[in-house]
């Protein structure tokens, strides 16, 4: 099992949106919503790659920038009519701090 | 009642159109299971000209999507091609092994694009255009190559070359005779339709036999039977169709050029499988366009649903040509015979052609160029067989001749009978949409849309079913408040909370969404940003703006591009500059390593290609040398674009370039409902292009002209004149004016050319020109307004203002 890495303090991740984190392999968005739930999701929208970190939150969704796909961010699915799934990731957060898991 | 199993061969318009009858008639009769060989839901065929042109997206053409066909029930297996049908068995089985039980089976699998077999068709792109991938296809060229060949100039070959051709390609059309459109148009409408595309940069090559395709793997040239050659990456064979029967064959069904069919849409050979599209043959017609698909719809509908008392008898059709600004329309015998005689009008000047083939007193065929407001009133006259010989003298003036010489298109629409087709892809009369106006209080054309279908398919009627509405709504449509709500996560209109929010002085956005009893706790991006935007122009000095209510591009206050990088326009103030300030951009430029720059359309110049991290960096030399944010991303004013004016040209009246920077830098930064531009030209040579700018300023010997309402975009559209005035400083004022009118009445992402348009210039001209003290204090508004909005974005971030946005954190893992 990989283990938990602190990666921000929530305080640090804007309400209704996000931060980028860079990781050797992929860039990952880490959102938070505005009951504070935390998403962690791949940057790349299944689309046509657009980077999800600079879209709009709403509720549990995020609305891609370049064309308007909507990411379900708990699944990572594209919302009907659209089809295609961007990689989520496993988040928690404790004492404030934000931990990402990444296989 | 056990239900019985109903299993649809093809996700088209015909197949799907059946199953919506199905529904509306018998809603539970049946376990419905569709095949769609295409990977989506069902999608408007008819609009993919409008697509391959950039006038509508995939998502606005799709008719049906997922959702619609888990709300019915029905089972949808989308990328799954049926390769077989068991009669036997009574199942189909589709390529992939999924296999469906039939009680009844529909086929409507529609046609395939005859391709020529000409050497080398084969190669990489040459292909056909029906279907998504095909505009797929094509827009990918575009993006990579130059040269276009379409083959065929008929219907489909015309609004394919349209297509590319707005998508910047040098596009030829070969056709094999000498008259466009031949099966709908005669000469001189051919004629006059050649010349006008022509005009619009349009190639022909008429009377050309192709005789091979030239390349290695990939197309590079066409060759001619003359021997001649062009050069050609894209072959696009727009011959004609051919019913597709592969499928209706191999199950042993009755074919001859499509799957032959009876009046109840039951092909012949198994009265369990019906046929309708573009796939049959029925009375030995083979039919390429919707509406008697969706006539035969119907039927087939009525059978399946056990009423049997529809029957499929033929249908007349009628064309028209999907390519923007072409007004074109055909029905019936146009050409005529011994027995026929035409009456012809043709005005070459103002581009206007109409012939009428009447055959003992009954119109019999027409066709008309330039002008079709009539069009379908010679489509009801020919399918009603009324003789005409009273009326015979002025038929060709149009229905409204007597009484009206206007050529108002709202009363010619008014007095068309009831009966009279204004929709004749989904045949819905005058009648019909009058009456579902009135009794469900419909407002809005995608309102009619929804209930009638009017205007839902090809959409060439839109303007028909436009005048409609308002003649039946009554005098103030216009001025009628549209009743559809903001966004899905309210009830109310833009107008509704635009007001409530002054009314109740609601200053923030929870204030917003509590009082108008928001359905969703954040919203969504459509209202978010809206809202961020109304009370930001309702409080201007109080409201805090919310970053995660704007786009990226404002949030990051430059142009987000396909890559994810970014691009920055600094502002050059009414398109002046220094050597010093372009040796500054080009610095920067040089220091930061940018890929492209770029002189744009409003003469500033564009960096592409940096990355988010790099913004504040380089934003901070900017600054340093004296620029500040162009805006080019933002709901904003963006630029003023200026000709040289008096101080240099030889024609010039007044300083346009002087006044340009002074417009500048009264209206820079300020946010607007969408974006918003402005020109300057010193006389009315007009070569700043003002007449197409939200804002318009031609200058004349005796003052200033003051243009509205323009815009050069999607859809152009020439300002209209506001007023004239004699001095500078009332060009400010009026200026300063227009613009609060519009940030306070405007819907937000409602550019001023629709917005004049729909509250009328009427309305604009009162509260600005009428009302002195009115405009004062819209001026006054105005500056209040400017006070905080000219603090420049890009300083503000380079000091470290947001820097979360654009830091990104680094992990090693
Ligand atoms: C670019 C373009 C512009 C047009 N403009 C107009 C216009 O302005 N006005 C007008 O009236 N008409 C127009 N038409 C014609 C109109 O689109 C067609 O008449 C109509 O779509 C035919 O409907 P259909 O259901 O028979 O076939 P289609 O809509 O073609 O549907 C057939 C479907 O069956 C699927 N299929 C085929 N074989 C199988 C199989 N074995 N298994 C599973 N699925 C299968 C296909 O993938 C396809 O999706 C236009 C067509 C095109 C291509
Ligand atoms: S608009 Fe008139 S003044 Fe301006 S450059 Fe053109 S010709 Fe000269
Ligand atoms: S700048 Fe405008 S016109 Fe040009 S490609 Fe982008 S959206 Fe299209
Ligand atoms: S890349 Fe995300 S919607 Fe197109």
């Amino acid at each position: 099992m990989s283990k938990w890495i602190e990666v921000v303090e929530l305080n640090n991740i804007p309400v209704l949106g996000s931060r980028l984190i860079k990781t050797r392999d992929t860039d990952i968005a880490v959102f938070r919503g505005s009951d504070d739930q935390v998403y962690a999701i791949r940057d790349t929208c299944p689309h046509k790659g657009g980077p999800l970190s600079q879209g709009i939150m709403h509720g549990s969704t995020v609305t891609c920038p370049l064309h308007n796909w909507k990411i379900d961010l708990a699944s990572g699915n594209a919302l009907a009519p659209d089809h295609g799934c961007s990689n989520v990731f496993a988040v928690k957060v404790e004492g404030g701090k934000v931990f990402l898991q990444l296989p | 009642m056990q239900k019985e199993n109903l299993v649809l061969i093809g996700n088209g318009m015909a197949g799907v159109r059946t199953l919506e009858e199905l529904l509306k008639l018998a809603p539970d009769h049946y376990h419905i299971t569709v095949f769609g060989e295409e990977p989506y839901g069902n999608y408007n065929r008819i609009m993919l000209s409008p697509v391959l042109a950039s006038e509508k997206t995939i998502e606005q053409i799709m008719l049906n999507g997922e959702q619609w066909y888990i709300d019915n029930g029905i089972t949808l297996h989308k990328g799954k091609k049926v390769e077989q049908i068991n009669r036997a068995r009574r199942e189909v089985i589709a390529t992939d092994g999924t296999v469906a039980h039939y009680d009844r089976l529909i086929i409507a699998t529609g046609s395939v694009p005859f391709m020529l077999p000409l050497p080398g068709a084969d190669k990489q792109g040459v292909i056909g255009f029906r279907d998504i991938k095909d505009v797929d296809t094509m827009l990918a060229t575009a993006s990579q190559y130059t040269n276009a060949v379409v083959i065929g100039g008929g219907l489909l070959g015309l609004e394919a070359a349209n297509g590319l051709m707005k998508q910047g390609m040098n596009v030829t059309v070969v056709h094999l005779l000498d008259t466009l459109m031949e099966r709908q148009l005669d000469k001189p409408a051919a004629a006059m339709l050649q010349k006008s595309l022509a005009e619009r940069g349009m190639n022909f090559l008429m009377e050309h036999s192709t005789a091979e395709i030239l390349g290695q793997e990939r197309v590079t040239a066409v060759r001619f039977k003359n021997g001649t050659e062009i050069p050609a990456d894209l072959v696009v064979m727009a011959v004609g169709i051919k019913p597709n029967t592969e499928l209706g064959k191999s199950a042993g069904l009755y074919c001859e050029r499509g799957i032959v069919v009876s009046d109840t849409m039951q092909t012949i050979t198994d009265p369990k499988i019906y046929a309708i599209g573009e796939c049959v043959q029925h009375r030995g017609i083979a039919y390429g366009l919707v509406a008697p698909l969706f006539e035969q719809a119907k039927v087939a509908a009525n059978h399946l649903a056990k009423h049997g008392i529809a029957r499929y008898v033929g249908t007349v059709t009628s064309t028209k040509l999907k390519v923007t600004g072409i007004e074109l329309f055909s029905a019936g015998d146009f050409t005529g015979n011994d027995q026929t005689e035409d009456i012809v009008f043709k005005d070459a000047a103002s581009g206007t052609y109409k012939k009428i083939v009447l055959q003992d007193n009954q119109v019999k065929g027409a066709v008309l160029y330039g002008d079709t407001v009539d069009g379908s009133w010679y489509f009801q006259l020919m399918k009603d067989g009324t003789d005409v010989s009273a009326f015979r003298d002025t038929l060709l003036f149009g229905q409204h001749h007597l009484g009206d010489s206007g050529h108002n298109p709202d009363t010619r629409v008014a007095s068309l009978p009831d009966n009279a087709e204004i929709c004749g892809c989904n045949g819905v009369c005058k009648g019909d949409i009058v009456k579902a106006i009135t009794e469900k209080k419909l407002f809005t054309l995608d309102e009619v849309r929804a209930h009638t279908k009017a205007s839902a398919s090809c959409g060439s009627c839109t303007g028909l079913v436009e005048s409609l509405l308002a003649h039946t709504v009554g005098g103030d449509y216009s001025a009628t408040p549209k009743t559809k709500p903001l966004c899905k996560c309210t009830d109310y209109t833009h107008d509704d909370i635009r007001h409530g929010i002054i009314q109740h002085s609601l200053k923030t956005m929870p204030a917003v969404r509590e009082h108008f009893e928001w359905k969703t706790p954040d919203g969504c991006p459509s209202c978010r940003n809206a809202l961020n935007y109304y009370l930001l122009c309702a409080y201007p000095t109080e409201y805090v703006d919310d970053a995660q209510s704007r786009y990226i591009n404002e949030r990051a206050h430059g142009n987000i591009q396909k890559d994810g990088s970014y691009s920055v326009v600094p502002r050059m103030f009414g398109g002046m500059c220094t050597s010093d300030q372009l040796r500054a951009i080009a610095d920067v430029a040089d220091k930061y390593e940018v890929p492209t720059m770029k002189v744009t359309g409003g003469q500033r110049i564009d960096m592409f290609g940096i990355k988010k991290e790099q913004l504040p960096a380089m934003w901070k030399d900017l600054s340093a040398a004296g620029f500040v944010s162009g805006h080019a991303y933002g709901k904003a004013m963006r630029t003023v674009k200026t000709c040289v004016g008096s101080e240099w040209c030889r024609f010039g009246t007044q300083d346009s370039t002087g006044l340009g920077v002074k417009l500048e830098e009264l209206t820079w930064g300020s946010w607007m409902p969408h974006k918003f531009k402005l020109a300057v030209s010193g006389c009315p040579r007009n070569c700043a292009e003002a007449t197409i700018k939200d804002i318009g300023v031609v200058c004349v010997d005796s003052g200033y002209e003051l243009h509205i309402g323009g815009n050069g975009g999607i859809k152009v559209r020439v300002t209209d004149l506001l007023c004239k005035v004699a001095t500078e400083e009332e060009v400010l004022e009026y200026t300063g004016a227009f613009c609060q009118f519009y940030r306070e009445d405007a819907h937000y992402l409602e550019r001023t050319a629709p917005w004049i348009e729909r509250v009328g210039l009427e309305k604009v001209k009162t509260a600005i020109l009428s009302d002195a003290a009115n405009r004062k204090a819209l001026y006054e508004r105005f500056l209040i307004s400017q006070q905080p909005a000219q603090i420049d974005p890009w300083k503000a971030r380079a000091d470290g203002a947001e820097a979360a946005e654009f830091t990104p954190i680094m992990i090693e893992a």
